[in-house]
């Protein structure tokens, strides 16, 4: 088998900018290692290409943001706003994420293997998460379009004010946000939940798994929601 | 937006590392609050000497010198002053209460910012790392410490709005965020008696948390009650002579990062303030619930 050349770029001796100028040059197919990234902001942000990428280590806010193209794993934790507005592509995180991971993202699939922070999903117009530990409070706020798979529990609010976009979770649920509420699983929900876990890598049996979405009362103005 | 980080020392062997690895740590949140910052450290054998009271003060007024030798005067033991910045630390071996009390004659213009018989609390305007040497930090031991990089947005950039406050003995505050209804609960603090150095909302919680431990609650639960009480956006580390704290909002949009071994524990608003630890690569590194009070004793 072909061992293809990896480039390794050193973040402890590489400004950030040089990186992500470097993955937004790279040539289709090629791969990339980052190294000591010691928690640095806006790693790999906007690639563009379908290459491989891995950050060995801890990320800080933004990491992966924009995500167009491609493949993204970081072995460690991320902070703020992981994958924010991903077009396509996937990111992985073997670790942990802080608050507002995939905010915005229009497609491609997020994968956390830990857990999220608040406000996971925030906003989301088509991205794929799959989280295989908990999510934050006020996940999947006002989310438009996509999926969100959570392996354990899910925080207050779930998807409140939510407008469309499918929520699967396995575990309790602390609390349903305004217009979020409990929907039946079909055949085609345990089919596209089997699909987004497998994936993700995971082995969860989607017969376990509850779905939430939206009961679609807020979509239009009435008066007595007036003061 | 304002820089918090954070460390207490559980192995003694490492305390001679103390003001280094602050210094690391510091470094990390500057970006977080060019504005101003401040430094409280417990323990340092030059700072605190055993058996020794510490009063920190801004805008002294008179020479280091004349301060000490009417200090001296006043409490018949012998006094040191010495200014490091915008901060002039007093010591002497006597209560607290008798060297804050000597010393509102000795300099009677002064703002007392600090005082306790385990921390000195460090403030200026600036450049924060600037700060950090002319306070001489990497050369500083103890047992725990906490720095704040301040970018304001309540009230003015001055040494005395600050963090950390140090409002009763070894008790320190620092907080980023903003309360909303500080004004309120500032009248009915002073409505009881209680005495501001600032105009800052967060001397507001440093006041209010020293009210309650002053009644006899213990951190924790000083902290609860905070949390029933103030409305707003706050991660706060609070230490005292025997521990340290952290509390976030419910809301939690301000952020932390704990990080936590067999020798010390550090919480930073950011990661990358921590990944200079030594053994940060085998501590248990975790975000602290919405909500949730944590804390750790000595």
């Amino acid at each position: 088998m072909d061992v293809l050349e990896e480039t390794v770029v050193d973040l402890a001796s590489t400004p950030v900018r040089e990186l992500n100028k470097a993955l937004h040059e790279a040539e289709p197919g090629s791969r990339w290692r980052v190294e000591n990234p010691r928690g640095a902001h806006n790693v790999a942000v906007g690639i563009h290409e379908d290459i491989r990428v891995t950050v060995e280590g801890h990320v800080g806010y933004f990491a992966a943001g924009m995500h167009q193209k491609g493949w993204l794993e970081i072995v460690g934790n991320a902070g703020t706003g992981l994958a924010e507005n991903i077009m396509s592509g996937t990111v992985h995180v073997t670790g942990s994420t802080s608050q507002s991971t995939g905010a915005t993202g229009h497609g491609g699939l997020i994968v956390v293997d830990g857990s999220t922070g608040a406000r996971c999903g925030i906003a989301m117009k088509g991205v794929d998460i799959v989280v295989g530990g908990d999510i934050g409070h006020m996940s999947a706020f006002m989310a438009q379009a996509g999926r969100l798979v959570v392996c354990g529990d899910a925080g207050e609010a779930l998807g409140d004010s939510i407008y469309e976009a499918r929520i699967y979770v396995k575990g309790t649920v602390a609390s349903l946000g305004a217009d979020c509420i409990e929907k039946p699983m079909r055949d085609e929900h345990l089919a596209e939940l089997g699909d987004l876990l497998a994936a993700a890598g995971r082995s969860d049996d989607p017969a376990d798994f509850r779905r939430y979405g939206s009961a679609r009362t807020l979509y239009h103005f009435h008066s007595h929601n007036t003061y | 937006m304002c820089g918090i980080a954070a460390l207490q020392l559980k192995d003694p062997a490492l305390r001679s590392q103390l003001g280094t690895l602050m210094h690391g740590m510091l470094c990390e949140i500057v970006e977080r609050g060019p504005d101003s910052a401040g430094i409280s450290v417990y323990g340092d054998a030059r700072l605190n000497p055993e058996g020794v009271a510490t009063v920190s003060l801004l805008d002294a007024g008179r020479p280091d010198g004349d301060i000490a030798a009417a200090l001296t005067d006043l409490l018949g033991v012998p006094a040191t002053v010495t200014t490091l910045g915008d901060t002039t630390l007093a010591s002497a071996a006597a209560s607290t209460d008798e060297l804050s009390a000597a010393l509102r004659i000795a300099a009677p213009g002064a703002r007392q910012i600090g005082r306790g018989d385990s921390v000195a609390t460090l403030k200026g305007i600036g450049d924060p790392v600037g700060l950090a040497e002319q306070f001489g930090l990497e050369s500083v031991s103890g047992t725990q410490g906490v720095s704040h990089t301040r970018m304001a947005t309540e009230s003015a950039v001055t040494a005395s709005g600050s963090h950390p406050f140090t409002v009763a003995d070894d008790l320190c505050l620092v907080h980023n965020g903003s309360f909303s209804n500080h004004a309120s609960i500032r009248r009915t603090l002073k409505a009881q008696g209680v005495e501001f150095d600032s105009d800052n909302d967060s001397e507001v919680a440093a006041r209010y948390l020293a009210t309650r431990l002053q009644a006899g609650d213990t951190l924790p639960e000083a902290l609860e009650n905070l949390k029933a009480v103030f409305d707003g956006f706050y991660t706060l580390v609070v230490t005292t002579a025997d521990g340290l704290a952290v509390l976030r909002d419910p809301i939690a949009c301000k952020p932390a990062i704990i990080a936590e071994t067999d020798q010390w524990v550090a919480m930073a608003s950011e990661y990358r303030a921590l990944a200079g630890l030594p053994g940060i690569e085998d501590a248990r590194i975790f975000e602290p619930e919405p909500g949730e009070v944590y804390s750790w004793t000595f």
